[in-house]
């Protein structure tokens, strides 16, 4: 799912500081499972801002709720009654809900209450971690279902790289923790599944239009329309 | 143990502080109390496993929340004692009633805004 | 053996020579003079000289110009390219405009994370990595091809191609195949990460010959002089990919600091003396960085002065 962080209160505050009622609107899909932006985020959220206009004596009414999703309009649409009486809303959907948001109710200001970083896996609780790029063509089958693209820092289709040590990327010594390797991890892979001829074919070329370097990206599935 | 301790404090109980949760620290101070404090079991006498643990670092978050809004971090705090530790119980609130005392009542209370909220 | 272009390395090379390389690094600003100055140092002791490509992804003048003014002062340059800051538009508009001054040795590198360098928070490109570039100079080289398909009817790069190699990072087996595959993409040349860990760097030549790619690549064996116990120590903790075993250490620091250089030198020729042996070994890449004066005294203390002529 989409991986999100809680953005500093301080930015949201700067954005909605000469505002006097503010909606904050959470999401229950991507940003609950990573506590970012559900339902109980809105709530912390929204008592800290509280806090913080009733400390600096300015009056300010804070209102919150969540919706099923926001990039989906038919729930947006569950805000048309109220949205108006708000000066600005706060949304901590993806930045995918937040735009959604943006375009139905162009006239209302829409902050971004997250920073959206992601696609990726739950490790363990309170930990996530990056799995997919959307690069728009998989090539998992050809990795032992491990992305080179989003797990390898260079997206090396022919890895690992010369900085590749004990299975840890060379950027390990850089942030502080141990980064994998995801070539020594596709390698160790292909050798499990007895796939190691794989690995030592120079691999086919990637062709990135279809990515996010070919432009803003639509999936159009021509059945499904009405 | 009939123990003094102040009379300012008002207890909450629960099974485990693993059950306190950040929302409940930082509603506490929303609602205008001048600080928070969580009595958890001393570390790996937890009867839930790990529950103390979470609750400390729940603490933490909130504290750097407060950070964030400019309300003094001390104001949240975590003990960890046993059940039978009366007079450290005693002890923990005459030091965290000083602590609150120093750092003067929650500021949200003097401004206008809360009284109108309360209006 | 015959040659595939008119390298001077490749020829030297081909006619059974041990070849011997160096390395010069372009300033972190625009003057003419720095380059071709560490160059001149070089001119009659090795084969080839490479000019690194924004190494550890820091900005310094670019490969291409350097090694543009290499070929001009009549020396023979080896042009490193890393995949990192450029996309295949311009890595191939750069091979191209190599090609029209003459420059006949490429050395292809994915390149070091740019978080390394002095602007770690550009974005990153990687169109390719070195095996793709490696085979796309072959197809620029032998198909006379972009890689869009756009044919060149003259003007096609005649690049020996090279890349390098670190047999000391661990796993071991993962380290072969890479050649292995880079082989298969059609390099003719290797220039190792700097040897001091002589066994272990014996064990990869020796997976190497079990798969039989020396036969298929030329392999030089990278040495680096150590200046001092503080750099051996700084190489081994500091700089990923390089394994210095403690008895170099140890062998450096029981030596006076004065006399440490000349230790650092006695070490270098005692590898090169014992890769001598090293069935596979066609030659070698001294890179003295910071320290190119002493390149020569290696080379003709190692008997391998003066350098061969080839035609």
């Amino acid at each position: 799912m989409i991986k999100a962080k809680p953005k500093p209160i301080e930015e949201i505050i700067h954005e909605i500081k000469d505002c006097s009622k503010v909606l904050v609107v959470g999401c229950n899909g991507c940003v609950t499972v990573c506590e970012a932006g559900g339902l109980k985020e809105v709530e912390l959220l929204t008592s800290a801002l509280r806090i913080y206009f009733m400390k600096s004596n300015k009056h300010m009414e804070i209102d919150e709720t969540s919706l099923t999703r926001q990039c989906d309009k038919e729930y947006l649409q569950e805000l048309e009654d109220r949205i108006d009486r708000y000066d600005a809303v706060v949304s901590l959907a993806c930045g995918a809900g937040v735009q959604l948001m943006a375009e139905m109710y162009g006239d209302k200001p829409i902050f971004p209450g997250v920073d959206t970083c992601f696609i990726g896996i739950t490790e363990e609780q309170g930990v996530w971690t990056e799995r997919c790029q959307a690069c728009g063509q998989c090539i998992l089958a050809s990795t032992g279902g491990i992305c080179p693209i989003a797990r390898c820092a260079k997206r090396m289709l022919n890895g690992p790289c010369g900085g590749s040590e004990n299975g840890k990327c060379e950027l390990s010594i850089l942030v502080g923790r141990d980064v994998d390797c995801g070539w020594h991890l596709i390698y160790e892979r292909l050798k499990r599944l007895g796939q190691l001829q794989r690995f030592g074919q120079p691999s086919d070329d990637k062709d990135w239009t279809l990515s996010r370097d070919g432009g803003p990206r639509i999936i159009v599935k021509e059945d499904s329309k009405v | 143990m009939r123990l003094s301790y102040p009379s300012n404090i008002r207890i909450v109980k629960v099974p485990c502080t693993g059950r306190v949760a950040a929302i409940h620290l930082l509603k506490t101070l929303e609602m205008g109390a001048d600080g928070v404090f969580v009595a958890g079991c001393l570390e790996g006498d937890c009867h839930y496993q790990a529950g103390n643990l979470r609750a400390r670092k729940r603490v933490a978050y909130v504290r750097q929340i407060l950070q964030s809004i400019g309300l003094e971090p001390e104001r949240v705090a975590m003990y960890n004692l046993s059940a039978g530790m009366g007079v450290r119980f005693a002890e923990i609130t005459r030091e965290m009633t000083e602590k609150i005392r120093q750092l003067g009542p929650n500021p949200i209370k003097s401004a206008g805004a809360m009284k109108e909220a309360a209006a | 053996m015959n040659t595939t272009t008119p390298s001077r390395l490749e020829k030297i090379i081909a006619a059974g020579h041990l070849a011997v390389t160096s390395e010069c690094g372009p300033p972190r600003d625009g003057r003419a003079d720095v380059v071709g100055k560490k160059a001149e140092l070089l001119r009659n002791h090795v084969d080839a000289i490479n000019v690194t490509d924004n190494q550890t992804a820091v900005v310094r003048q670019c490969s291409l110009a350097a090694c543009i003014r290499l070929k001009l002062m009549g020396l023979e340059p080896v042009l490193q390219m890393v995949t990192r800051d450029r996309n295949r538009i311009a890595m191939q508009s750069d091979l191209l405009g190599a090609t029209s001054f003459g420059i006949h040795n490429v050395l292809c590198l994915t390149g070091d994370h740019q978080r390394f360098g002095d602007h770690p928070s550009s974005v990153n490109v990687f169109d390719m990595d070195s095996t793709r570039l490696i085979q796309t100079v072959k197809l620029m080289r032998d198909d006379g091809r972009l890689l869009s398909g756009h044919e060149m009817a003259e003007g096609r790069p005649q690049m020996f191609i090279g890349a390098a190699e670190n047999p000391f990072a661990d796993p071991f087996e993962i380290r072969v195949l890479r050649l292995a595959k880079k082989a298969a993409a059609g390099v003719q040349f290797i220039q190792t990460q700097c040897i001091y860990n002589m066994q272990k760097f014996k064990k990869w030549m020796e997976g190497v010959r079990e798969m039989g790619l020396h036969e298929k690549v030329a392999i030089l064996a990278g040495l680096t002089p150590m200046k001092n116990v503080g750099m051996a120590k700084y190489m081994k903790n500091r700089v990923p990919g390089i394994d210095v075993p403690d008895d170099i250490i140890k062998r450096l620091a029981g030596v006076p600091k004065e006399k440490q250089a000349e230790e650092g030198i006695q070490i270098c020729l005692e590898q090169i003396e014992e890769l001598k042996q090293e069935e596979g070994i066609r030659g070698f890449h001294i890179m003295a960085i910071e320290w190119e004066e002493k390149v020569p005294d290696i080379v003709e203390r190692a008997g391998l002065y003066p350098r061969p002529s080839v035609n």
